[in-house]
């Protein structure tokens, strides 16, 4: 009897591996002849390249060749998602090289390769390369950027402006803007973020010059997609000559979905010194320049309404910086995943937003957990609790009134989520939110709040507590929303598994997802398990490698358990479909006679007239006797395209303490009530709420990259860039409820990125609320102590 | 090239490295054992930890040389083939780990607190993980792994002196 | 990551390692730990011809009486003092000031003398050696001498320490009786350094502050004695009112350090914060 083991907390299947040392990253890959690969860096945020001298490195001990730019023919990356695509918005493209070969416009951009013996000796190498720079004057604020005279980093971007997007009804939230009772302004600034998965990454090329092929090792969310661009539009190279790998990957958070110009490097330089496998790991310091940072915006919000706390309108202006150069999708982020769901949870009538996405001398910017909704939920949260001051409204009423009502759904929110989308329409599709606020702050006592601040404020503690409810959208997207408005990257966003029940009745199941550490082979065993009743010891989950599996879009996005394993139970249910009438046929009944429990395939009133799928699968399998036009195997392909995305939403809680002394930040409690539909593995979704929220609260507290005027990060190492710790946390208390999502079988919304989603803006409302006492209205992040410290002086300063 | 003889899970070993060369490398790339990881160059993340001679050290910040004549023990020295080490068994169960990546060196740090302090409270676990950093999992899941693993040796240690003959 | 190479000796005896760094001349540089001096050569930041190992020489290790006070050989791991009965029992502003340093790990493999000669301006181990009053015995090939530990510190990674001598010892004096210390820092949240660290030995004697050492880090190009603030409490009750008034002198005649952690400004005010902190709670363990 297979237990069923859907929605429970099933140990991780993958585990074993990883705590006895066996895990198989990309740096543990060791291959005979292997060589490795350093990349000399700009140590210049902006110059030209007058000549690069690499005779003296070519000569030392070790090495086997120096390339530059100049001995690459790829053409530059591709870029994929341009803002507003094909509809029409100008986007001024400008992509990295290989190496590049004119200029350089962030530090860190890489300029020459030297592929050695060892990985010290092509280090050594590098610094024996002499560039002649041309120094530039240089850019490092998105908003700067834009204004006249400011230094302009590529000609076909005139103010560096990369492009000029907007969304919603501009004459609308105009009028009803200037029409308020109430209009609250603010500048915020999300702050730039390095986002620092333990692994970093890098790649292994291997060129065979007995076949003429290509496999790349990578460590990335999306081995099918890389092989797609690199092929399709890097190398020029067919598709089918290249093979992608991803082994296990630690960790992502979106660094990895990308397509870097070091996967294109190795390949190069495996064909180019005659097939041994080239190696190239990042190091960390490296990676904090060559791989992409996430958020950077500077926005001007404007929101507007009612006395009576009824919000009528939103209109906001954001400068999203986008680096040197544009990374795979960054203009999509700031954009589609933005601008389209600023209104969050609540019915505003009127929403415009204006986005300019900007070139600066700095590393390119592209998804980071959450991607865009982190940076909508921290607008829309901060501006409620804005207004709710201002009106002297609690922040809770002031939502109360404002949520879009429980039976207001399917609801088409004026940010444009449906009216951009052509004839595919998206929507917002369910949601309750009422009911999980009002836990989340009976959980925490919000009715106490008072005398939880007194008793602080006894220990010369100043308290506050803050909240976000937020929405999300994930499990992205319908393939023709996502395509036909060219409101997506040039992809469509499908998913595709196949199933092969083997002669033994064991199970291999392919799928085009990519997990990073969400447990993907546990629960996709899971849900095939309940689906065949098949033991999940018997399913094997295969991922991954561009040869074994079929295409998949790769896992971000919070996708793969609505997306991918929908796909997957597609496939399970064609499987049933084949296996029952070859039982059938076995069992010499009709099909409609059949009846499935489980594994069990038996004849209608008589149980004991039954074949299992193992029997079947090894009838059907061997082939011997199939039914008239039924060919051999259980075997079974399906893709799965959604007809909508799914809408988590919830409502976070912190508490926070800060010494008004030293300005110190101490978190001292956070709650979450989340609604993420079903569960098909309850202790996997809590661990991937405790990860997203603890990189949320690390935006808020702690993280924060700086660059200098001249374009040096000067939060260049893990030194110097706070990287949260365990002694900062508090438990992380987690609460539900469940609204099943209406557009998948599961009722799964995902919950890859909802912690990240609504953690930021409630630690940040927290630590405004502490403070507002002191007539400090907003700060922006991360509240280091230094921030907090300076804030009091000042505010204390001025009364 | 230094010759380094050392004892690593056990097993004595005599490899000829560089000066230069890092313990970690020695581990990772002469001995083969990936289980030890590389998360940072500054000596930030522990990924890298190792025990040597008893207690748990950053094995990017030893150099191989330095560690003549020790006894090394990795994550796959933690437990016979096959077999789990409390902390091993208690990560799983209580799901202290998503992609991995940092597993390794958070057991072996976890193991040098539990050898000092064998009923640390969640204070003490945090404070001990300072060297260690893990981007998934907020550390909730590790800090009840590492009290979970407690619990379990301290059951485990009364019943085998209980067990004693007397 | 990768470091550049160098070459790698590991001498027997002190006698050795000093002629060890006889020979190799200015190329050399001594390594015990390695925790401050990897980290640089793996960034390439540090360049070294020659590393000649001390970190297992028995003469540089070990926890002795000396006078009262200890001594402690300069190649003892924070991980050995802090489980030292003798140190816990003589000395327990050690035990407070080395248990936050870094984490477990690096508490295990770094050493007092390595802390101490490599004079990093935000380390902890600077600040407790001039609140303890220490002093240091320091060999060459040329013969032995000791300093004090005030007056060693010049500057950023700069001190008295000629590239030929050794750190053998470091000597504490016993502290006056009833002496009450404490060490509080501000922690820079990325490296875990100290953005300011305090140490403070303080002992009264009829209702008036009689003896006070007050240690200051991260705030300067090196760790100081905050002499101001020293004069200010001496003789004084050691009240609260006099606390403050000491603590505002804690930066005084500093240049005081400026990065994205905390500029002069916030750090200025932080040696004040902190150190009237310190002081309050030396005074109160005062006894
Ligand atoms: C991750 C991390 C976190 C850290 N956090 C902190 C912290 O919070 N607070 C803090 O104070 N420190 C911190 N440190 C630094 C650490 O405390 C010092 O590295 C350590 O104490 C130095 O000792 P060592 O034996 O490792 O020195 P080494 O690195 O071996 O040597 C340092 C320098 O001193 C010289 N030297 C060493 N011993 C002698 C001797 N006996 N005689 C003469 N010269 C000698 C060496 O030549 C070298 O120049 C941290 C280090 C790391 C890696
Ligand atoms: S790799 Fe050793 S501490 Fe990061
Ligand atoms: S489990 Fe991924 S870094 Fe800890």
């Amino acid at each position: 009897m297979t237990i069923d083991m859907l929605g429970e907390r099933v140990k991780r299947t993958e585990d074993p591996k990883f705590i006895t040392g066996k895990g198989r990253y990309l740096d543990d890959i060791q291959m005979p002849g292997m060589t490795h690969i350093a990349i000399l860096r700009s140590p210049y945020a902006h110059a030209n390249i007058r000549s690069i001298d690499t005779s003296a490195a070519k000569s030392m001990p070790g090495v086997i060749a120096v390339f530059t730019g100049a001995d690459i023919p790829y053409n530059p990356l591709p870029m994929a998602w341009p803002a507003g695509g094909v509809a029409g918005i100008r986007n001024n493209i400008n992509t990295p090289r290989t190496l590049a070969t004119d200029s350089v416009k962030w530090s860190g951009e890489g300029v020459a390769a030297v592929v050695a013996e060892t990985a010290e000796q092509a280090h050594d190498a590098l610094e024996a390369i002499t560039v002649d720079w041309e120094p530039l004057p240089t850019v490092v604020d998105a908003e700067k950027a834009t204004q006249p005279g400011a230094v302009q980093l590529h000609e076909n971007a005139p103010n560096n402006i990369v492009f000029e997007w907007t969304v919603g009804d501009k004459a609308g939230t105009d009028a009803a803007v200037d029409a308020a009772e109430v209009v609250v302004r603010q500048r915020i600034v999300n702050q730039r973020l390095i986002p620092n998965p333990m692994e970093v990454r890098g790649d292994i090329g291997w060129y065979n010059p007995g076949t003429d092929e290509y496999t790349v090792w990578m460590s990335s969310q999306t081995p099918h997609i890389q092989r797609l661009l690199l092929t399709a539009f890097v190398t020029g190279i067919p598709e089918h000559k290249v093979r992608c790998i991803s082994p296990d990957v630690g960790g992502a958070f979106g660094t990895k979905i990308f397509c870097y110009a070091d996967m294109a490097l190795v390949m190069f330089a495996s064909k180019a010194i005659g097939g041994r496998p080239v190696k190239w790991v990042e190091g960390r310091r490296e990676s904090y320049q060559s791989t992409i940072h996430g958020r950077d915006h500077i926005t001007y919000l404007e929101i507007a309404g009612k006395r009576d706390g009824t919000i009528t309108g939103l209109r906001v202006k954001t400068f999203a910086n986008l680096g040197g150069r544009l990374s795979t999708i960054g203009p999509g982020i700031p954009t589609t995943l933005y601008g389209r769901v600023l209104s969050g949870c609540y019915k505003i009538p009127n929403v415009y937003c204006e986005v300019t996405g900007v070139y600066t001398n700095t590393t390119f910017v592209d998804a980071y957990r959450g991607a865009g909704r982190p940076e909508a939920t921290y607008v829309i949260e901060r501006a409620m609790d804005l207004f709710a001051a201002e009106i002297g409204m609690d922040r809770a009423e002031l939502r109360r009134r404002n949520f879009i009502a429980p039976d207001a759904f399917p609801y088409d929110n004026p940010s444009g989520l449906g009216t951009a989308s052509g004839g595919a329409k998206i929507y917002i599709d369910s949601g309750n939110y009422e009911p999980a606020m009002d836990m989340a702050l009976a959980a925490v006592g919000y009715a106490d709040l008072a005398a939880t601040k007194a008793e602080a404020a006894s220990r010369g503690k100043l308290l506050g507590l803050g909240f976000s409810t937020y929405i999300e959208v994930c499990g992205v997207a319908p393939s023709k929303w996502i395509g036909a408005v060219g409101e997506g990257w040039g992809a469509a966003m499908w998913e595709s598994a196949n199933i092969r029940v083997h002669l033994t009745g064991k199970t291999v199941v392919t799928v085009g997802t990519q997990p990073q550490g969400q447990g993907h082979e546990t629960t996709y065993a899971q849900v095939i398990s309940h689906e065949l009743g098949i033991p999940m010891d018997d399913i094997v989950i295969q991922h991954s490698d561009t040869l074994g599996t079929p295409f998949g879009y790769g896992s971000y996005g919070s996708r793969t358990s609505s997306v991918g394993m929908t796909a997957a139970i597609k496939a399970a249910t064609k499987i049933r479909e084949k296996a029952r009438k070859f039982a059938a046929h076995m069992l010499e009944a009709s099909v409609d006679d059949i009846e499935i429990d489980g594994p069990n395939y038996f004849v209608k009133g008589s149980p004991d007239k039954k074949k299992t799928i193992q029997e079947i699968a090894f009838a059907l399998d061997l082939g011997f006797d199939p039914p008239e036009g039924m060919e051999p195997y259980l075997d079974e392909t399906a893709y799965w395209d959604t007809p909508n995305c799914t809408w988590p939403f919830g409502t976070h809680v912190a508490i926070v303490e800060i010494d008004k002394e030293t300005g110190q930040v101490d978190l001292v409690r956070y709650l979450a009530v989340d609604d993420v539909g079903k569960k098909i593995n309850p202790m996997i979704v809590d661990g991937q709420l405790h990860g997203g929220i603890a990189q949320g609260v690390g935006q808020a507290l702690w993280e924060g990259a700086v660059y200098s005027d001249d374009g040096q990060l000067l939060s260049g190492s893990m030194l110097d860039y706070a990287m949260p710790r365990a002694s900062w946390f508090p438990d992380i208390e987690l609460h539900e409820t469940v609204t099943p999502s209406p557009v998948n079988p599961l009722g799964v919304k995902g919950v890859g990125e909802a912690g990240a989603i609504a953690s930021t803006a409630a630690v940040s409302n927290a630590v405004m609320d502490a403070l507002a006492p002191l007539g400090i209205r907003h700060l922006d992040m991360p509240y280091t102590p230094q921030t907090v410290w300076h804030a009091i002086q000042t505010a204390e300063v001025s009364r | 090239m230094e010759s380094v003889a050392l004892v690593v899970n056990g097993v004595a070993r005599t490899v000829e490295v560089e000066p230069r060369r890092l313990l970690v490398q020695l581990i990772r790339e002469d001995l083969g054992l990936t289980g030890t990881h590389v998360g940072c160059d500054t000596s930030q993340c522990g990924a890298c930890t190792v025990h040597m001679d008893g207690v748990a050290v950053k094995s990017c910040t030893v150099l191989a040389v330095q560690a003549d004549g020790s006894s090394v023990t990795t994550i796959e020295g933690m437990a016979p083939e096959g077999g789990l080490h409390p902390l091993q068994a208690a990560f799983w169960e209580k799901h202290g780990l998503q992609c991995g990546f940092c597993t390794p060196g958070m057991i072996m740090t976890a193991a040098d607190l539990l050898a000092s302090d064998t009923d640390p409270d969640d204070d003490a676990i945090r404070h001990a993980l300072e060297g260690n950093f893990c981007r998934c999992t907020g550390y909730h899941n590790i800090v009840a792994a590492i009290r979970e693993a407690a619990n379990k040796m301290q059951v485990g240690a009364a019943t085998s002196a209980e067990g004693a003959p007397r | 990551m990768s470091m550049a190479g160098f070459g790698y000796t590991r001498p027997a005896t002190l006698d050795e390692a000093l002629a060890d760094l006889a020979k190799h001349g200015p190329d050399a540089k001594l390594i015990a730990g390695g925790h401050s001096l990897l980290p640089l050569m793996k960034m390439r930041l540090a360049s070294v011809g020659h590393l000649v190992d001390i970190g297992r020489l028995r003469e540089l290790k070990g926890i002795r009486d000396w006078n009262g006070g200890l001594a402690i050989g300069a190649a003892t791991t924070y991980r050995e003092v802090l489980g030292s009965a003798l140190v816990r029992d003589r000395f327990p502003l050690l035990i407070e000031g080395l248990d936050d340093i870094g984490d477990i790990q690096v508490r295990n493999r770094g050493t007092l003398g390595g802390s101490l000669a490599h004079a990093d301006p935000a380390s902890d181990m600077p600040a407790l050696a001039l609140a303890l009053d220490a002093e240091l015995l320091l060999r060459s090939s040329g013969g032995e001498r000791t300093v004090k530990v005030d007056g060693f510190f010049h500057g950023a990674f700069v001190s008295d320490l000629h590239p030929d001598e050794v750190m053998v010892e470091i000597r504490i004096p016993a502290s006056p009786d009833g002496a009450g210390t404490s060490y509080v820092e501000l922690t820079q949240p990325a490296s875990g350094y100290s953005l300011v660290g305090v140490a403070v030995v303080l002992a009264k004697s009829g209702g008036t502050v009689s003896h006070v050492r007050v240690g200051v880090t991260g705030v300067a190009d090196h760790a100081y004695r905050a002499s101001a603030v020293e004069s200010t409490l001496m003789g004084s009750d050691g009240g609260s009112a006099a606390i403050a008034a000491a603590a505002a002198h804690a930066a005084d005649g500093q240049e005081v350090n400026s990065d994205i952690h905390a500029d002069r400004e916030y750090r200025t005010a932080m040696a004040t914060a902190f150190t009237r902190r310190s002081v309050e709670s030396a005074a109160a363990r005062a006894t």
